[in-house]
C-alpha cells in the first residue's frame, strides 16, 4: 500500500509529461507539412529536410558548432574531472569555500551576465596582452569551457563521493603513487561519468546562444545564433526539420545510454550474486 | 561458481594503462618538466588543485571585476567604448575616476526599474507553477516500479538535453494566432476569432514554466527517493490518512528538494533573455533582456554593466541559500 502512486498522482504526472512533449511532437509533424504556412496542414512532405541540406549557411555553422563543442567538451572534461577530484578528494586547502563557490555558480548564473563579462575580460587582455586578437572560436571555445566544466565538476565529484575509497586506500598502502591509483584505480570506476560529462559539455556548448552571441566575432556564426535570427523573423519549416533531426539524435543517444547502464546494474547485480554465491 | 572469472576477467585493471605510464615516465621532456616542478616545490596535488581554480579565478572571477569596473566608467565613441578609471597625470600623480551616474540612471529611469521588479515577479511566479506541475511528476516518478522509473526519468532528461533555442521556439507554432492551440479551438467551435497569446506575458511565462521544468523535477526526485518509507508505514500503522501523512511527513521531508529545484528555476530565469525576446512582446520587459538591448543595439557598455552588476546583488541572495542548501544536502550524504 505505501509507497504506490494514487489515481490523482498519474493523472497530475501524465499531464506534466504531456506539457514536456506536445511541443516537441508539434514541431516534429510540422517539420513533415506540404505547407509553408507551418501551421496548417497540407499533406506529407520531406522537402523541408531537402531544402535543410541544402542551406549553406546552416551547414557551415553546424560544422563550426560542431567543432567548437568538441573542443570545449575535451578541455572541460579535463578541468571539471581535476575539479572534481578536488573538491572530493583533497577535504582541505587555501580557498577551497571559494573554489566551490565558482563551480556552483556558473550552474545558475543568468547568462547574459556571464557573456558581457567574459566579453569585457577579452576585450581588456587585447588591449594589455594583445591576446585574443579579436573574437572568434577560441573566444567561444574559452567561453564555453568556462560554463560547461562547472557542470562537468558536478557530474564528476558526485560520483567520486559515492564511490567506495578503499579502493584507492588499499593500493595506496600496497605502494602505488597517487597518479597510478588514479591511473589504474579511479579513472577506469570513475569513465562512464567522464562520458556522461563529455557528452554533457558537447550538448551544452552546441546550444548555447546567449554567451556565444556576446563573445562571437564576424566569421564565426554558430548553429544556435543562425536559428535565432532565422526564428527571429518569424516560423520557418526547415528549422523544424533541423529540429526533428536534432530530438531524434538525442533520443536515440538517451535510450541508448538508459539501456547500457540497465545492462550495467544487471550485470552488477548478477556478480554480486555469483560472488556471494562463491563465498559460501 | 563458473560465471564468476569471466566477468572479473573483464574487470581486470586496464593493462595498457600502465603501459602508457611507463611510457610517459621514460619520455624525455615529462622528465624534465618534473624535475623542475618538483624543484619549485609544485605537487601533484597543487596541480590538480590549482589548474582549475586558476582558469575559474581568470574567467569566472576576473570578469566580474572588470565588469564592476567599467560599471562606474563613463561612455565614450571609440573601441572599447569606455573611460579608463585611472588617469595617470605628468607619469606620476594617479587621479582616480569614479562615475556613479550609470546607477543613478538605473534608479532613476522608470523603464529600468519596472524591468527589474517585472523580472523577479515573473521569475517568481515561474518558479511557483514549476513546483505546481513538476511536484506531482518527481513524487509519481519516484513512487514508480524501478524498471518505468529508468524510462520515465529519461523522458524528464530528453527535453532537457535537446536545444533550448527549439523548444521555446517550438511554442511559437502552438501559441500564434493561426497556431496549434487557436486553429484547434476555431475548428471545435470554442472561439470564432485567435486569442492574441503570442507576444504577451502569458507567452513568456509559458517559456519559462516549459524551460525550466527538468530543472525542478529532478533535484526534486532525487531527494523524494531517497526518503525512507518506512515513516510513511510507521504513520499508516498509527491511523494517519494519506494526505495527512504528505503533508506532516513527505512534504517537509523534501524540502530541500523544493529549495534547490526551486532555486535552479528562479535564478536563471531571472536574466532570461532568449524567452521574452521570442514570445515576449515589446512591453514584456525582463532585465536580462534590457541589459542586452543596451548592450547590442545602444552600445552603452557601462550602463550594461551596470545592469549586470544590479542583476548580481539581486540574485546573490538566491545563489548563496542554494549553495547552503546543497552542502547541507552533500553533508547529510556522509
Amino acid at each position: 500500500m505505501i509507497g504506490r502512486r494514487s489515481f490523482l498522482i498519474t493523472t497530475l504526472m501524465a499531464f506534466g509529461f504531456a506539457f514536456l512533449y506536445i511541443p516537441i511532437l508539434s514541431m516534429i509533424v510540422y517539420s513533415f507539412n506540404e505547407s509553408r504556412l507551418v501551421t496548417v496542414w497540407a499533406g506529407f512532405s520531406t522537402k523541408w529536410y531537402v531544402e535543410l541540406v541544402q542551406n549553406e549557411q546552416i551547414l557551415n555553422a553546424a560544422k563550426l558548432s560542431l567543432q567548437i563543442a568538441a573542443i570545449n567538451a575535451t578541455g572541460a572534461v579535463i578541468l571539471g574531472t581535476l575539479a572534481g577530484l578536488a573538491l572530493s578528494r583533497f577535504r582541505r586547502f587555501k580557498g577551497r569555500t571559494l573554489m566551490t563557490g565558482m563551480t556552483t555558480a556558473p550552474l545558475v548564473m543568468p547568462e547574459v551576465i556571464t557573456g558581457l563579462s567574459l566579453l569585457l575580460l577579452f576585450v581588456a587582455m587585447e588591449q594589455v596582452f594583445g591576446w585574443p586578437a579579436g573574437r572568434g572560436m577560441t573566444t567561444i571555445t574559452i567561453a564555453h569551457m568556462t560554463f560547461s566544466m562547472a557542470y562537468v565538476t558536478v557530474v564528476i565529484q558526485s560520483r567520486l563521493s559515492s564511490l567506495d575509497e578503499s579502493l584507492e586506500e588499499a593500493a595506496m598502502d600496497l605502494g602505488a603513487k597517487p597518479a597510478k591509483v588514479f591511473l589504474l584505480i579511479t579513472l577506469p570506476i570513475i569513465f562512464p561519468a567522464i562520458l556522461a560529462g563529455w557528452l554533457l559539455a558537447f550538448t551544452l556548448s552546441w546550444d548555447d546562444l546567449v554567451i556565444t552571441s556576446f563573445v562571437s566575432g564576424p566569421g564565426s556564426s554558430t548553429l544556435p545564433l543562425v536559428i535565432f535570427s532565422k526564428v527571429r523573423l518569424g516560423v520557418s519549416p526547415d528549422i523544424n526539420a533541423l529540429a526533428t533531426i536534432m530530438v531524434t539524435i538525442v533520443a536515440i543517444g538517451i535510450v541508448s545510454a538508459g539501456l547500457y547502464m540497465q545492462r550495467q546494474e544487471r550485470r552488477r547485480e548478477r556478480d554480486i550474486q555469483a560472488a556471494l554465491a562463491a563465498n559460501q | 561458481m563458473s560465471t564468476v572469472p569471466r566477468s572479473q576477467a573483464r574487470r581486470q585493471p586496464p593493462v595498457f594503462l600502465a603501459e602508457l605510464m611507463a611510457w610517459i615516465r621514460a619520455f624525455g621532456p615529462y622528465r624534465w618538466a618534473s624535475g623542475r616542478l618538483k624543484d619549485w616545490g609544485v605537487t601533484g596535488r597543487t596541480l590538480v588543485i590549482g589548474t582549475p581554480y586558476l582558469w575559474l579565478v581568470l574567467f569566472f572571477l576576473v570578469p566580474f571585476i572588470i565588469v564592476l569596473k567599467i560599471s562606474v566608467s563613463d561612455i565614450r565613441l571609440g573601441m572599447p567604448p569606455y573611460e579608463p578609471l585611472l588617469h595617470w597625470v605628468e607619469h606620476q600623480v594617479v587621479t582616480l575616476k569614479i562615475n556613479l551616474g550609470n546607477y543613478a540612471f538605473l534608479f532613476e529611469d522608470p523603464l529600468y526599474r519596472n524591468a527589474y521588479l517585472n523580472s523577479i515577479w515573473m521569475a517568481a511566479t515561474s518558479t511557483f507553477f514549476c513546483l505546481l506541475i513538476g511536484y506531482p511528476m518527481a513524487y509519481g516518478i519516484a513512487r514508480t516500479s524501478p524498471s518505468w522509473r529508468n524510462l520515465l526519468l529519461m523522458m524528464v532528461m530528453l527535453p532537457f538535453w535537446t536545444s533550448f533555442l527549439l523548444r521555446v521556439y517550438a511554442w511559437i507554432g502552438i501559441l500564434k494566432n493561426n497556431g496549434l492551440i487557436n486553429n484547434t479551438l476555431m475548428a471545435l467551435g470554442v472561439i470564432d476569432d485567435p486569442i492574441v497569446m503570442l507576444q504577451t506575458d502569458f507567452a513568456v511565462y509559458m517559456g519559462i514554466v516549459y524551460s525550466y521544468l527538468p530543472f525542478m523535477v529532478l533535484p526534486l526526485y532525487a531527494n523524494l527517493e531517497k526518503m525512507d518509507l518506512t515513516l510513511l508505514e510507521a504513520a499508516a500503522d498509527l491511523g494517519c490518512r494519506p494526505m495527512k501523512a504528505f503533508v506532516t511527513i513527505t512534504l517537509p521531508l523534501s524540502i530541500p528538494g523544493i529549495v534547490a529545484g526551486s532555486m535552479l528555476v528562479f535564478i536563471p530565469a531571472v536574466g532570461e533573455f532568449v524567452i521574452p525576446a521570442l514570445l515576449g512582446g515589446p512591453d514584456s520587459l525582463m532585465i536580462g533582456r534590457v541589459l542586452w538591448e543596451e548592450f547590442f543595439h545602444n552600445r552603452d557598455w557601462p550602463v550594461a554593466s551596470a545592469v549586470a552588476i544590479a542583476m548580481l546583488v539581486l540574485l546573490v541572495g538566491p545563489i548563496m541559500i542554494l549553495q547552503y542548501n546543497q552542502g547541507r544536502q552533500a553533508g547529510a550524504h556522509r
